[in-house]
């Protein structure tokens, strides 16, 4: 047995360690005491899945052909998509759409409505970069190339359905090679939402710059609370509320601003008998859109950077 | 393999000499924040990998690593607000990765007790001579960091040997959290006889079986340990019992779990007849008021069954 020595700080170079409440405080525009980041994930899950690296939860379970799957996913996609939008542009909030770049091929009347939606608001809705589909998830197991080359297909497949240059990226589950951030970097990114370490934006290093990390929690997901912890989607909506109530008291109690992030999947969430449920967390924030600092992601990244 | 653990004989529950508690109190509660390090890359264990995924599991570390930068802090100041002091289930490394997170145990009396050097590295495999020195290294690193004496132990990540009890009662422990078969402290019998106790840790309460294993909603939490408190202080009428609230604050910190928690503490800090304790205090109380009575007892119990 080799005793490990432990060393001050982390255990590995990405990035600093930092105690939350440590830092200065943010302050966010307007004196808001909460910002809200709502993201909006537009996923294809192949009929036929590798598993490379390891299966994407929500991948294919059954026998070939598994269309009970397939189809629950793709239903996301063409109808539940419509309603997530219709609740969120009824109430005019800003959001991202993180998108599995092989939909732009695949449905791009789909993308197409995605950039509407960012020609209809003031600020815009942010296209983010969603990998390449739910079977091509980034691992340890992947060569620098192979990566390289995924990450580059992915943007300029999104690239013809987005105003601005893409910024943000979100990796499938989350996953990461070593690689992952110092190529998303390289690929000019500016932002990666993959680590849920953090409540707050923070830095992390790459080899040849610095990448911010927008921390987009994965217990507080739809596609979590419903689809593996097996909760009630009331219940879901619930534990919203409640996160954001603790998140609004918290900053004004310490007068530091805080961030709460919701990551939606509309073949989750866009059930006729779930999106009352995103109404009604909705209809919760704007009855506080007072104390709220809605944006999209990079430009609550922009206000956090500059908070004074 | 044993078919037993051999370390404590049946002793029924009803019929056993009466636990007193400091200032008459029915009910010992001590709640245990476990202040944990998992590596991104754990030295690989034959029996037991670390990661569900492919390494680097960037999303398994950052869950964890959130409750270092985020968490903690968030749980003391609800503890702190309840008049709670916690009893640390620690990670030794952490002495030395996150001395900021072990000041601010420290500067509100918390205690500290082991819980191995780090979560990703097991008791499988070891031999008794290695397991040993890693017990008396991470007792010796509390004592250097803390200037407190580990009296405790829960093995890290639960993961145990044949010897791993008698080795901590040997290096000098008075308490073990590793077994879950009574609802009292115990007696532990163990190869070198010495005075050695188990104190009741609660596991089905513990945030992470709730959470992660049986995927329980924050609310129902907040409701088990409302019944759990109400059964064992109407139990303690008779005879002393112990609840103990373990924690994780990678879990139970989260802002759409923590105001459960929060209530469910409250609700015991609303009763009389609770003694708020340490882990410590209470192996200290028994063992110097009802250690040798119960041994006694358990040794006529078991003299007077062989007679019939």
């Amino acid at each position: 047995m080799s005793m490990t020595t432990p060393r001050y700080g982390m255990d590995h170079e990405r990035y600093a360690w930092s105690l939350m409440e440590r830092r200065a405080p943010v302050r966010w525009p307007g004196g808001r005491p909460l910002a809200l980041w709502i993201n909006v994930s537009l996923e294809h899950f192949p009929l036929n899945p590798r598993g490379e690296g390891f299966k994407a939860p929500g991948s294919m379970s059954m026998p070939y052909p598994d269309l009970r799957h397939y189809t629950l996913r793709d239903h996301g996609n063409r109808v539940g998509v419509f309603r997530v939008l219709q609740v969120l542009e009824a109430a005019a909030m800003q959001f991202s759409v993180a998108v599995n770049a092989e939909l732009a091929l695949r449905y791009p009347a789909l993308l197409q409505r995605v950039q509407r939606v960012q020609r209809g608001h003031s600020m815009g809705a942010e296209l983010v970069g969603h990998g390449w589909n739910m079977d091509s998830v980034h691992h340890g197991g992947m060569d620098e190339a192979t990566e390289t080359e995924l990450i580059q297909r992915c943007l300029a497949a999104l690239a013809p359905y987005s105003d601005a240059p893409i910024r943000g990226w979100l990796s499938p589950a989350r996953s990461q090679s070593a690689l992952t951030p110092d190529l998303l970097q390289e690929a000019g990114l500016h932002w990666c939402a993959d680590w849920v370490n953090d409540e707050l934006p923070y830095l992390q290093q790459t080899r040849s710059g610095m990448l911010s990390n927008l921390p987009l929690p994965l217990e507080l997901e739809d596609r979590f609370i419903i689809g593996e912890l097996g909760h009630a989607e009331s219940e879901y909506a619930d534990q919203v509320i409640d996160a954001f109530d603790f998140l609004l008291r918290e900053a004004q109690a310490l007068d530091s601003g805080r961030l709460l992030s919701l990551s939606v999947h509309p073949w989750v969430i866009g059930q006729p008998h779930r999106i009352k449920h995103l109404q009604r967390i909705v209809n919760h924030i704007q009855a506080h859109s007072d104390r709220v600092f809605n944006a999209t992601p990079s430009t609550l990244l922009a206000a956090a950077v500059s908070s004074p | 393999m044993k078919a037993e653990p051999g370390l404590y004989p049946y002793w029924p529950y009803e019929g056993r000499p009466r636990i007193t508690w400091p200032g008459g109190a029915r009910i010992a509660v001590w709640v245990a924040p476990n202040i944990e390090f998992y590596e991104l890359n754990p030295p690989p264990n034959a029996q037991r990998k670390a990661w569900p995924r492919p390494l680097p599991d960037v999303l398994g570390y950052a869950t964890r690593d959130w409750g270092n930068r985020v968490g903690h802090g968030r749980m003391m100041r609800l503890l702190d607000s309840l008049g709670i002091r916690g009893s640390v289930s620690l990670s030794t490394a952490m002495l030395v990765h996150h001395p900021e997170v072990i000041e601010m145990a420290a500067q509100r009396q918390w205690e500290f007790f082991s819980h191995g050097l780090y979560n990703t590295q097991y008791t499988y495999g070891l031999s008794e001579e290695q397991e040993r020195r890693l017990i008396e290294e991470a007792m010796a690193m509390i004592q250097q960091h803390t200037g407190q004496h580990c009296d405790g132990y829960l093995a890290p990540a639960l993961s145990h040997s044949e010897h791993t009890i008698d080795l901590f009662a040997e290096a000098g422990g008075s308490y073990t959290c590793d077994l879950f078969h009574d609802d009292q402290p115990t007696p532990v019998t163990t190869r070198s006889g010495r005075r050695f106790v188990s104190i009741p840790y609660s596991l089905e309460l513990n945030d992470t079986i709730v959470y992660v294993v049986n995927k329980v909603e924050p609310r129902r939490y907040e409701t088990m340990i409302r019944d759990a408190f109400d059964r064992l202080h109407a139990e303690g009428e008779t005879s002393g019992t112990v609840l103990c609230v373990p924690l994780h604050a990678y879990q139970a910190s989260h802002p759409h779990r923590i105001d459960a928690l929060a209530r469910g503490l409250a609700y015991i800090a609303g009763h009389d007849g609770v003694w708020f304790a340490t882990g410590r205090e209470i192996a200290a109380h028994y063992l110097e008021h009802h250690f040798d009575r119960a041994v006694q007892h358990i040794a006529d119990s078991a003299a007077a069954a062989a007679r019939r």
